[in-house]
């Protein structure tokens, strides 16, 4: 009981030149809005990433983030003799003692500054971490000035490449290695030995974090129990790793996707009115088309569905280049300051089936709103008038 | 023959701001089954305001308009526009036609209204484009036939749903001599062969003749001949 959708796209071909011009400005803001979301989302995963689902990281009540965190020799002690702590082959615990701190180091292309996380480790982290492996040199040496760069470091700032020397606290340390850390946030840090940093930084016993496996992944409730109970361990609290780290990610994520949001939808009202004005042209150029179809029974829904539709495939058809452009930004790589932890951290845009559907929502809405009025005024044509108009 | 229209005491009147223009005056008029009548007048007589009301794109002030006894001056828009699709073929002075649709699609509108398979209405766009003698141009647009290859696309749409009343608004107006001969011999024939009704406005005395019978409007008023 419809007017051919093919009505519609034919249409949309005879004036190619204005549907060409408004699928143009509808691509461009759904490409910006598509890749504001992709953004986030690459935050996110990066982030989340970092962590394992199975793994639980011990923090300062609190903490924001792990360099605000510490937790002292006794209190590890006492956490890793949990039999809930998984443990390595050797019978050792399944953990690490992390102590981690910011440097201040140039960017490469600019004369910006850096902060840069350095991840003080224990042994136990390479088994813990097995997302993190040598790229290329050795892993540092424990108690010896040595580091390991993350990759994203070692391209990103400058002079980074092995054999040469970086100021931390008050030594010049060596850059041995660097790591690959892929998608994740250990690919922006630095790795030594976590011994030597404490007492470069004059740490005493105070490690600022313990991240160790579970034995069994559901353990978590009785590790968080335990904590709230043993005296010497009120001051700590415990969270899964992948949480932590979600956590880190969630206010640098909300900041780009409030601000890049808020530019999207004003550029998408200048994308409405395009798609609007093209509608209403369209509209007006058909005057006689529609009263010839109302004359021969199609009703006043039939006409409004029609040119809705065709307002819907003008964004739909601008909403798919847009996305598929913005796609591309997937081989785009980020790199700035994490506000959830002040310290570096690269980052891309990642395509999720979640942005893919919020981005196909927001060009409908575009199309929808964009095409509702001028769909109204050709349903409420008189026949008579539309048919004398030609 | 009985009446396939009976037009009783119609009466329009259009306003326009406070002024209101009386357009047609206590009009009656019947127009039996098979019947080939052509309206004529000077422009503003009021002939094609009522060929609207009885094609039921227009409603009028008073009185009553049945055609094959359903009074459609009774009729709600959405009714109305479902009795228009069932009932009344229309032929214009400019086609018309959809120049996105090619001369198939065009045909094949008023069947989107049906409930016919995709088959049938396959079969019955052919047919009238073979009575309209454009079997072979189904696949051409609009732009690429001739104004009278053109209007014979509109009649053959026109015509796909077996309509009970063919309305023709000038249908030759728009064409050079030849064609418009030909569109009236094509008309004629559908009203002799195929047995339809039609009703049809025109200026041109030639064109007039072709009708059975012709009705002449003047200041809104019908004089009978």
């Amino acid at each position: 009981m419809s007017i051919p959708i093919s009505y519609n796209i034919r249409n949309l071909w005879a004036r190619r030149l204005t549907t060409a011009l408004t699928v143009s400005g509808i691509a461009l803001v759904v490409f910006v809005f598509a890749s504001v979301l992709m953004l986030s989302q690459g935050v996110e995963d990066t982030l989340v990433a970092t962590g394992s689902n199975d793994n639980v990281i011990i923090l300062r009540k609190s903490s924001q983030s792990e360099m605000m965190s510490a937790v002292s020799r006794d209190q590890i002690g006492i956490i890793s003799t949990f039999p809930e702590v998984g443990q390595t082959q050797e019978g050792k615990p399944f953990a690490t003692s992390d102590v981690v701190t910011l440097i201040n180091i140039n960017k490469k292309g600019s004369n910006d500054m850096g902060n840069v996380a350095v991840r003080g480790i224990s042994s136990g982290a390479f088994a813990l971490r097995p997302q993190v492996s040598l790229q290329e040199g050795r892993w540092f040496q424990p108690g010896m000035y040595e580091i390991v760069v993350g990759n994203k470091i070692h391209d990103q700032f400058v002079n980074m490449e092995v054999g040469q020397s970086v100021q931390i606290g008050s030594k010049l340390w060596t850059i041995v290695g660097v790591i690959n850390g892929g998608k994740t946030g250990f690919a922006s840090e630095v790795w030594t030995d976590a011994d030597i940093v404490m007492t470069e930084f004059n740490r005493g016993t105070t490690y600022s974090t313990y991240t160790f496996k579970l034995k069994d992944v559901n353990d978590f409730e009785t590790i968080k129990t335990k904590l709230e109970t043993e005296q010497r361990l009120q001051d700590l609290e415990v969270k899964r790793e992948q949480e932590f780290y979600l956590e880190q990610s969630k206010f640098m994520a909300g900041f780009i996707n409030g601000l890049g949001l808020f530019i999207t939808v004003i550029f998408s009202f200048g994308a409405m009115i395009g798609a609007m004005i093209t509608m209403y042209a369209s509209v007006a150029n058909r005057t006689v088309e529609i009263g010839t179809l109302r004359a021969l029974g199609f009703r006043r829904t039939s006409i409004l569905t029609a040119f809705l539709i065709e307002a819907v495939a003008l964004s739909s058809i601008g909403g798919i280049i847009g996305l598929f452009l913005a796609s591309f930004m997937e081989f785009v790589s980020f790199s700035t300051t994490n506000f959830g932890s002040f310290s570096e951290l690269a980052f891309g845009f990642s395509l999720s089936g979640s942005v893919i559907l919020w981005t196909v929502v927001f060009f409908l809405i575009m199309g929808i709103a964009g095409g509702f009025l001028p769909a109204v005024r050709a349903s409420r044509m008189n026949i008579i008038n539309a048919l004398r108009s030609s | 023959m009985s009446t396939l229209v009976e037009v009783k005491n119609v009466t329009k009147v259009y306003k326009r701001d406070t002024m209101e223009i009386p357009v047609l005056q206590n009009i009656s008029l019947d127009v039996p089954e098979g019947e080939f009548l052509a309206l004529m007048g000077p422009s503003g007589s009021g002939k094609t305001t009522l060929l609207n009301l009885i094609s039921g794109i227009d409603q009028p002030t008073s009185g009553s308009i049945l055609v094959g006894g359903t009074d459609i001056a009774k009729l709600n828009e959405s009714a109305l526009a479902k009795w228009r699709s069932n009932h009344i073929g229309f032929v214009f002075q400019f086609y018309n036609l959809m120049p996105v649709l090619t001369a198939f699609e065009n045909v094949e509108l008023p069947l989107l209204l049906t409930n016919l398979s995709k088959k049938e209405k396959q079969q019955r766009v052919e047919a009238v484009l073979s009575v309209v003698g454009l079997a072979d141009r189904m696949d051409h647009y609009p732009k690429q036939l001739s104004g009278g290859q053109q209007q014979r696309v509109a009649i053959a749409r026109a015509i796909v749903s077996d309509p009970t009343l063919i309305i023709g608004d000038e249908p030759t107006g728009d064409l050079d001599r030849k064609s418009a001969e030909e569109i009236l011999v094509l008309l004629s024939r559908l009203n002799s062969e195929f047995k339809k009704t039609i009703i049809m406005v025109t200026h041109d005395p030639h064109a007039a003749e072709s009708a059975h019978t012709i009705q002449h409007l003047d200041k809104g008023e019908l004089k009978s001949n």
